[in-house]
Parts: C-alpha cells; structure tokens; sequence
C-alpha cells in the first residue's frame, strides 16, 4: 500500500518537474544569454560556463549599442516606459468601462444584452491583421496614428471583453439576496454596487485586470502597424536589435529579461488575489 | 406602529402563476405567519413587500400610502432572509449597524444601538468576527438583528429558523414572540413547520397553491380548518381522512366507519345524505384492550413510541389505515402488542369536509 503510494509520488514528482523544465528552461537559457557576449552565446557547443558581463544592460539603459558598423541609438527606456503606460492606462480604461458593464450584464435582463456581450466577446475572435489594415486607414483619416489615445483605444479590443466575461461571472456569483438586503437596509443602489458588489468581486476583478495587463503588454502587432518608434512598446522595440551588423542576441535576451519583469513582479503580488479569486464560490452565506 | 394592506396582489413569473389575488391586512404590531407548502410564493409575497419584485396586479400599502414602485431603501421595511444574505466582507458588527449607517445615525448612537441588540440576541461576544467564522445560529441572529435594529415599521422575517440545527430553533421559537413583541414591528414571518406557525403567529395565512386559502388564529385553523387540505398541513401525524356518508336515525346525524355508526353534532342534519369526507385527529382516538360498544374494532400494525406520545397505525375492519396519537402514560404496556383492539373516538372534534371539493362543512345551523 505505502510503495503504492511511493510510487505515485515518483512518478507525480518528475511529471512535475519535467513540465516545469519545459516551460522554465527558456527563460533561465535567456537569463543567462543576457549576461553573455554575441560571442559568448554562438560558441558551438554552447556552455553553461562563462565569464558574465553586463554590457548588454549598459546597452541598454545607456541607450547606445556600438557595433562593428559604428554607434547604434537605442531607444529602449523609452520602449519600456510605453509598454508600462500602455498597458496601465488601457487596464484602467476597460475598468473603468467595464466592470459597471460586466455588472450590468449580470444583474439585469435587457433587449438586446446577450447580443451585446456577445459581440463584445466577438472582437476577441477576429484575427488583429484582418483589421489591422482599414484600422490604419481610419487611425490616419482621424490622426490617431501615432499616438498613445490611439493605441489605447485599439488595445480596448484585448483588455475590455476579457475583463467584461471574466468580471461579469464573478459578479453573477454573489447572491444578489445580498445586494437586496443591503438596500432594504435603507442604502442607495450607488452604495449597493460600490460597497458590496465590487468589494465581493474584487479578486474577480484585480484576477481580469492582472489578465488584461499581461496581454496588453505582451501585444505586438497593434504598435508595430499603428505607432512609430518613439510610441512602440518593448515587444516592437526588441526588433531593432536586429540590425545590419547581424543580430544582437545579448541585447535581446537583456530586452526580454527587463520586459518580463514587471509583469512576473506583478503576477507574483496578485498571485493570492488569484487564488482567491478561484475560489470565491466559498462566499455564500 | 403600522398597518399592512395587501390588496389583491397578484404576481406571476413566465414559469407560471405564484400568487393571485392576495388581499391580506395585518393588524398594528401584529405577528401573522405565512404557512404553506413550498411553491406557493410565501418568499415571494416577502419580496414584493420589501421591493426586492413588484406585483403585476394590486397594490401593497403600508399605514394607507402604497409602496407600489417604491424603492427598497425608502419603505422602511426589515428583512431576514433564509439564506441569512450577511455581507460577507464585514465583521458582524457591521452587518447589523448597516442599517442604522443608512439613516446617518451619529457614531455613538449607533455604537450603543449595536451592542444593545447584540446583547438582546447574545452575540455581543462575536460582534468582530466575519460572518464566515459565526455558527449557523450566530450567522441566523446577526441577521435577525440586522433586521430589527432599526425599529423597522414592518418586520420580514422569511423562514429565519430554516438553515439552524434543531435545538436552537426549539430555543428561537420559544424567544422570538418575546422578542417581537418588545420591537412592537408589525411582523410577517415565513415558514413551512406548522408547530413554528402555531407557535408565532397571532394569526396564520394559509398559502396553497396560487392563493391565500384562509387566514385565522392558530386554533382556528387547528379545529376549523377551512378545506381538507389545510387540515392536511397542520397536526403530525396527519390527519385521518375517510370517506363516508352522512346519515340520520332516531339519536341524530351518524358516519358510518367500518363496523360502526359514530354519532355527529346534530348541527350536521341538514347535510343528510352527503357524501362527505370525515376527518379525525391522531389524538382524538383512544385505543384499549378492552371491547367497549362504542369502540371501533382494529388491528394494531405498528406502534411508534416517540417518548413524550406513542403514534400507532392500525387497521379499520375494511381494512382502511388510521393513525392514532397518545401521551405516553396513558398507553398500557398491552396497547403496545400488534393485534387486535379497540379504537374510541372523541367525537366532538370530528371535521367533515365535501368529498369532492374538499370545503369543509359547518356544523353551525345555517
């Protein structure tokens, strides 16, 4: 019985590890690519052994790549800071539109609102580059291009319907006996909705908004079509590593590592939000 | 304090029909109990009055001024719900300070209102703890004094005692009408449990299917039932129901049951020939060993000793089953033995109903 049981725990152990491996291993190969010299990362075999160097991460703060062409002017802090009030405004934009519409659809029947959600969740559906193209026309007839209001709108597309389905659940979850007892209670339906539906659906909340940042920082065709450098984030900004003197592998696995970062940081904060949020259905009573 | 009218409130889901046609008033700080059997729109007779629904038909008026269309923050009403519906992200205190934060109540009022309610309901001791960590019956009182610490002019309580473990709710039933009576709300209180009907209510509203089927006092509706079916809901073990017809010979309207002709009031005279369906009560009949005349001949089939009473099933003659409810002293060892015996019934608390429409039928001259 307890070799039964031994030999679960085995087997269950290396599943376990061998999927972290496989999904661990490129960022730790990236990692360590990114203390590495061009030269350094193309040895043949590759080695785990090697002197580190930071000049990727000098590169890239400093803004200068020297080549053997000549200087390169990079414009990566910039890259980083885009990415960062992209992704933040964007999220706090389809909040802010869509937690009262996710409330909306949960609570209240009207004509039309399935239709509604539905259509909303559609443009989830269509490929970006199918319309990415009459987007672009529109963007230059309405001198969107290039602009950060521009990008925040179309990033609407990834952040509003994912935070629309996923919040909209949570609040369907909350007896709304609950909300009804409050407002017996001799509070406004305002005082309802901000003091018992969001508190009660927060984790549901901060577990969408988490979501929508990560995607909005990790698009990349958007900006690539609609901004130019100066408004690109890190995803578009990484390619300009790829230059005419070859390909800067150290800089790139720097670019990534920093790029990572915020989000990772951020994913580990809310990570108890997470799960709290999973397991909301323990709220009743 | 104040005065409930429900004035022909009828309301209906696209599942079907709940409720039709309900006209109900309640007295000034009266408790009257909403009985009946689930699927009847007791809950939702609760939620019109609180704003939760609105009725499609009728009109729902408290001391004169309708609450039609009201919102529920305006109509001044207190409610528990069955399923507690505590704030889950807030301690116990305030949950039950809620309502007085409502009103803009000044801090220490408020402060003073909350543990003087508490204290009546004793959870003082768990005012700090979320409602996750209160116990069924701790979570049933803070919403219970949520709903009462504003002085509610209307108390909803609907099946309060549903969700708590047998032996409170045995306590509840016993402090409630103190309670109530002390907070002088005009109250209405759900339930399915006919004994926490007749316990709480100065009066009870029978609720059958679609409608209400009579509204009386707790005896009333105990000796006077006004169909079979109410009379079915109320007593444990049910009440015995057989068909017959009504006779007359030279004592008086008889019934024929099995072997023998039990006299009636004489009142029942007029309904000479009806087909009627007669209805006695557990512990209106007696069983003994002994062979009386006026005694039924049966055959006992189970005895159930249930501490404070004995119920037994036995058998008539023409082989219909009866039930039969005793305090334990007074049933012998011998009555306890399957087999033969004899069944007395008291008969002045026998009920005829029509067997068809099922009506009761009065036994008062015209």
């Amino acid at each position: 019985m307890s070799s039964m049981s031994l030999l679960e725990t085995v087997i269950r152990r290396t599943l376990i590890a061998l999927v972290l491996l496989f999904f661990l291993f490129p960022i730790f190969w990236i990692v360590l690519m990114s203390f590495q010299t061009n030269e350094q990362i193309l040895r043949i075999p590759p080695s785990l052994f090697f002197k580190p160097t930071i000049s990727n991460y000098t590169a890239l703060v400093s803004g200068e790549l020297v080549t053997a062409v000549g200087t390169l002017k990079l414009t990566f802090t910039q890259n980083l800071w885009n990415s960062a009030f992209l992704s933040v405004a964007s999220v706090f934009l389809a909040l802010v539109l869509g937690v009262p519409a996710a409330y909306a659809f949960a609570r209240f029947k009207f004509r039309l609102g399935e239709d509604i959600a539905f259509t909303l969740l559609s443009f989830r559906f269509a490929p970006p580059l199918l319309v990415l193209l009459p987007l672009s026309l529109y963007f230059t007839d309405l001198g969107l291009n290039d602009t950060y209001i521009g990008l925040i709108w179309i990033y609407q597309l990834i952040a509003l319907p994912l935070i629309l389905w996923i919040v909209r659940g949570y609040f369907e979850d909350i007896s709304p006996d609950i909300e009804h007892a409050y407002r017996i209670d001799g509070h406004s339906w305002a005082g309802s909705f901000f003091k018992i539906a969001i508190p009660l659906a927060l984790p549901g909340i901060a577990a969408a908004g988490l979501l929508a940042f990560i995607f909005c920082w990790n698009n990349f065709v958007f900006a690539l079509i609609l901004a130019s450098a100066d408004k690109q984030p890190v995803t578009v900004g990484a390619l300009a590593f790829v230059t005419a003197a070859g390909i800067s592998y150290g800089q790139i696995a720097a670019a990534i590592v920093l790029s990572i970062l915020p989000t990772l940081l951020l994913a580990l904060y809310a990570q108890r939000y997470l799960v709290e949020g999973l397991s909301l259905g323990a709220v009743k009573g | 304090m104040a005065t409930l009218e429900l004035d022909g409130v009828s309301k209906s889901f696209k599942t079907g029909d709940v409720l039709s046609d309900v006209s109900l008033t309640t007295g000034d700080g009266e408790t009257v109990v909403i009985f009946g059997p689930s699927g009847t729109g007791k809950t939702v007779l609760l939620r019109l009055i609180a704003g939760i629904e609105e009725p499609d038909k009728g009109d729902i008026r408290l001391d004169g001024k309708s609450l039609v269309g009201m919102a529920s923050d305006a109509r001044g009403v207190g409610m528990a719900f069955q399923n507690f519906a505590l704030y889950p992200h807030m301690p116990a205190y305030d949950n039950i300070s809620s309502p007085l934060a409502a009103r803009g109540m000044s801090k220490e009022r408020l402060d003073e209102k909350v543990h003087s309610i508490a204290k009546l309901l004793k959870i003082d001791h768990v005012l700090t703890h979320m409602p996750k960590a209160l116990s069924n019956g701790q979570k049933q009182r803070t919403a219970l004094a949520r709903a009462l610490v504003a002085g509610p002019q209307v108390l909803l309580l609907d099946d309060p005692l549903r969700n708590v473990d047998a032996k409170l709710r045995y306590e509840m039933r016993l402090e409630l009408p103190r309670l109530l009576s002390e907070f002088k709300s005009t109250t209405l209180y759900v339930t399915q449990d006919y004994k926490e009907a007749m316990a709480l209510g100065n009066r009870i509203a029978v609720l059958a299917a679609g409608g209400l089927a009579q509204i009386a006092t707790p005896e009333d509706i105990y000796l006077r039932p006004a169909n079979v079916e109410i009379a079915k809901l109320f007593g444990e073990p049910t009440i015995n129901l057989l068909s017959t017809t009504i006779e007359t010979n030279s004592k008086g309207p008889t019934v024929r049951l099995a072997d023998l002709k039990i006299p009636l009031d004489a009142h029942y005279e007029r309904f000479q020939g009806r087909k009627v369906r007669i209805g006695i009560r557990p512990e209106d009949i007696a069983i003994t060993r002994e062979a009386r005349e006026d005694a039924l001949k049966i055959e006992v089939v189970a005895v159930t000793p249930l501490n404070e009473r004995v119920v037994t099933l036995f058998k008539l003659a023409d082989g219909t089953e009866c039930f039969a409810s005793a305090p334990d002293i007074q049933s012998s060892t011998t009555t306890r033995r399957h087999g033969a015996a004899y069944a007395t019934i008291k008969t002045d608390g026998i009920l005829a109903f029509d067997h068809n429409q099922g009506q009761r039928i009065e036994a008062t001259a015209e």
